[in-house]
């Protein structure tokens, strides 16, 4: 009998509570860091967004100029995605992973801790561009030669670099703690397939942050050195070419969408089968269709350049075009798994719904996308703006509340409570709408993105004024939400171990989990160990009764 | 805190709850996977070196008054530096696998000292080129692959250093040295990309 369970002194050993969470290596700590600091730059990029669509809602300059406002949407969009889009979802991996998959921590605890506090340093590096005469104003891509040394003077640009050169170099380090950790950590029994969805969507983004971030980091240190030392990488009058940016830049954006998509797909996978009481359908397909998008995510960043007249159109169309194919797979399998389940509207369960409803249409004006005769019409055009958003807030942001309901009694012993909840869920989900889906149509009409003022007579007006008002909705919905995570911090419902009746390791150990996670393991014979314990004496009633065989579940 | 375990698992058999060490150590695994993201590092710096190649209007050479890079007297010379400290540190591998602590010290020790020659030597050599990092695009990526190349044998020089202190203390053996293998591991890469380094800007003329 193996046991690790530790003497009554090892936990007497006391630190203050301050220098606990500043020293901590531990994967749960450390992930609640990671989704606490995420939240904070939600919160202060939200606030930017609120900013641009204020300035947005009626024609004429109101109350910015216009640097500031690209200011603005250029800090709104970097923050969104690196410090809070990309590291919530890493943040949720870094908790729940180690736990799924029976392990006591990460591979590298403390290069884990490292990997996080090179966060809320290159965050608030990016924003101190503001304290030194404005931050970085080219947009989230610095397209170069908008972003050299000509044509962007403040050090605003050069603090971005080097801000996200850190958040980078933690993503990397972040990305080689968890495929080890996957790859050595596993408990007994915990084969590969045998691993929950989570596991392998973590397991794809995490090789794919491997491969892409060092690609970016290249280009951004390549616009460092023609800023600072008078390179001419993107100088064509020196030999250079700006075009090589977009194509650095782009041969780790486009993987990145999938880094911020495939987590969130890991959820939702994760919360259907719990609130239908169904296994997920089809898991094979489902692991191999996210390793299919991995694999074609290295081979459409150019479809963000059509317009440039440098990139072979048909080829990077195609493979575009494929990569809805293992999307389909997913969602017919979604669909699958809900068929006739017995559905329970939880609130995670409603921001799951969100997500794939969402997400889908975001993945729709993708294919629309990928055709380059309608993306030479819709190229930076609001089309484009409406689109990723509900790929990043549709799809993702609602994975990532999904997320936050789903393990919030894991981490905390305690449920968020169910009512706020639902009024979080729909003033989000309408506000999400009412402020992304008018987008289309404005870009189908020719607005451009990055403007920050439009004619009164283009015909703008009206849709921008609904898509303030969604924006502020939004803003509204987080209201419900912080006050239901204080609520439930003073007096919320104490809920136990397992209140979902989960299916995955996490939910066989406390809540919240010991420092060391478990003391004892279930035995592991499935992809859902939790549920097979739980139900041991229905199998063998099965068994008993040769009747039920042929119709019985596994 | 409390551990106690749910009532749901009380009954259930014991499962181990860490499986025996096999295949490729922990920290070798995270060292591959280390090398794996530098080598899309320094393929991207590549792609920079090549668009910049084939964006170019005439000759590819250095800008003047150099006429073109020249493999003597420093060029050559270091690289064989480089590629024999390859062989050293092979050589303190294969001694640290045999239990010979001393043996393996004394190689680190050599490799360190080639690995500090070719720095010296890459310094002396920009010393002399008479074209700077800003003199056009063949000054940028010359410097800029050349440089980050350098940047990664003086960390790697930084991790021999670290060794062989650790050996003059007696922290290896036969069974424990994944330290030794973990850095010969990254010492190699660093050889390796400088060979690929080497070939594309002295031979593809």
């Amino acid at each position: 009998m193996a046991t690790t369970a530790l003497s009554p002194t090892a936990e007497s050993y006391r630190r203050s509570w301050v220098l606990d969470w500043l020293t901590t290596v531990d994967h749960k700590k450390i992930g609640i860091l990671y989704i606490v600091n995420s939240f904070i730059f939600f919160f202060a990029a939200g606030i930017l967004a609120l900013v641009v669509r204020s300035e947005l809602a009626v024609p004429g300059l109101q109350f910015l100029d216009v640097q500031t406002y690209n200011q603005a949407f250029t800090m709104h969009g970097t923050i969104m995605i690196f410090l809070f889009v990309v590291p919530v979802l890493s943040g949720f991996s870094n908790y729940i992973v180690p736990l799924m998959i029976g392990a006591p921590d990460m591979a590298f605890p403390r290069i884990n801790a490292l990997s996080f506090w090179f966060l809320p340093l290159g965050g608030i590096l990016i924003f101190s561009g503001y304290l030194f005469g404005g931050a970085a104003a080219e947009g989230w891509t610095l397209y170069t030669p908008l972003s050299n040394s000509v044509y962007s003077k403040g050090v605003g640009t050069d603090l971005w670099l080097i801000g996200l050169l850190l958040v980078g170099t933690a993503s990397i380090l972040g990305s080689i703690n968890f495929v080890a950790t996957i790859f050595k950590m596993r408990a007994p029994g915990m084969t590969l397939f045998r691993m929950p969805i989570l596991v392998w969507t973590v397991l794809v983004t995490q090789t794919l942050i491997l491969l892409a971030t060092p690609v970016f980091a290249a280009g951004m240190i390549a616009l460092f050195i023609d800023r600072n030392y008078g390179g001419s990488f993107f100088d064509p009058n020196a030999g250079g070419n700006p075009i090589l940016w977009q194509h650095l830049f782009w041969f780790f954006g486009h993987p990145e969408v999938y880094i911020v998509i495939l987590p969130a797909m890991g959820v939702v996978s994760e919360i259907l089968p719990v609130f239908t009481r169904r296994p997920l359908f089809g898991y094979r397909a489902f692991v191999f269709a996210t390793v299919a998008i991995g694999l074609l995510s290295f081979s459409v960043w150019a479809h963000h350049m059509f317009t440039t007249g440098q990139v072979y159109l048909p080829f990077f169309s195609f493979m575009t075009a494929l990569i809805a194919v293992p999307t389909g797979v997913k969602f017919f399998n979604w669909m699958a798994t809900l068929w006739r389940g017995s559905i329970t509207f939880a609130t995670p369960m409603l921001f799951a719904l969100g997500f794939l409803s969402m997400f889908l249409i975001g993945g729709i004006s993708g294919m629309v996308l990928s055709s380059p005769p309608i993306d030479f019409h819709l190229q930076d055009t609001y089309f484009v703006v409406a689109h990723l958003h509900y790929v990043f807030f549709g799809g993702s942001v609602f994975g990532v509340f999904a997320a936050t309901y789903y393990w919030f009694p894991k981490m905390f012993g305690r449920r968020l409570n169910e009512s706020l909840g639902k009024v979080h869920f729909w003033l989000m989900f309408i506000g999400f709408n009412v402020t992304f889906f008018p987008m289309h149509f404005l870009g189908m009409d020719g607005m451009p993105r990055r403007i920050a003022d439009y004619s009164p007579t283009a015909g703008w007006t009206m849709w921008n004024l609904v898509s303030t008002a969604g924006a502020f909705l939004i803003a509204i919905s987080v209201l419900p939400f912080l006050w239901n995570v204080v609520a439930t911090f003073i007096n919320g419902e104490r809920v136990g171990d397992d209140p979902w009746e989960g299916n995955t390791l996490e939910w066989a150990t406390t809540s919240p989990p010991p420092p060391h996670n478990f003391d004892r393991l279930p035995p592991i014979r499935s992809e859902r160990p939790v549920f097979d314990l739980r139900h041991r004496h229905d199998a063998e009633h099965v068994k008993a009764d040769q009747s039920l065989v042929e119709g019985g579940q596994p | 805190m409390s551990v106690e375990a749910p009532a749901l698992h009380a009954t259930v058999e014991d499962a181990p709850l860490s499986r025996r060490e096999a295949g490729v150590p922990t920290p070798l695994l995270g060292m591959l996977l280390f090398i794996t993201s530098e080598v899309m590092f320094f393929g991207g710096l590549f792609a920079a070196y090549f668009n910049a190649r084939a964006v170019h209007v005439g000759p590819w050479a250095p800008p003047p008054p150099a006429a073109a890079l020249e493999m003597l007297p420093i060029a050559l010379p270091i690289t064989i530096i480089l590629i024999s400290s390859s062989f050293t540190m092979q050589f303190a591998v294969w001694a640290i696998r045999r239990g010979d602590q001393r043996a393996m010290r004394n190689w680190t020790a050599l490799t360190l000292l080639l690995g500090i020659a070719f720095l010296a030597g890459q310094l002396y050599d920009y010393s002399t080129l008479g074209f700077g990092i800003s003199d056009g695009a063949f000054g940028t990526v010359f410097y800029t692959l050349t440089g980050f190349h350098g940047a990664h044998v003086f960390g790697g020089t930084v991790g021999l250093t670290i060794l062989v202190a650790r050996a003059s203390q007696g922290q290896f053996s036969a069974r424990n040295h994944v330290a030794v293998e973990a850095i010969s591991f990254y010492w190699h890469f660093v050889d390796v990309v400088w060979i690929a380094l080497f070939s594309t800007l002295y031979f593809l003329r």
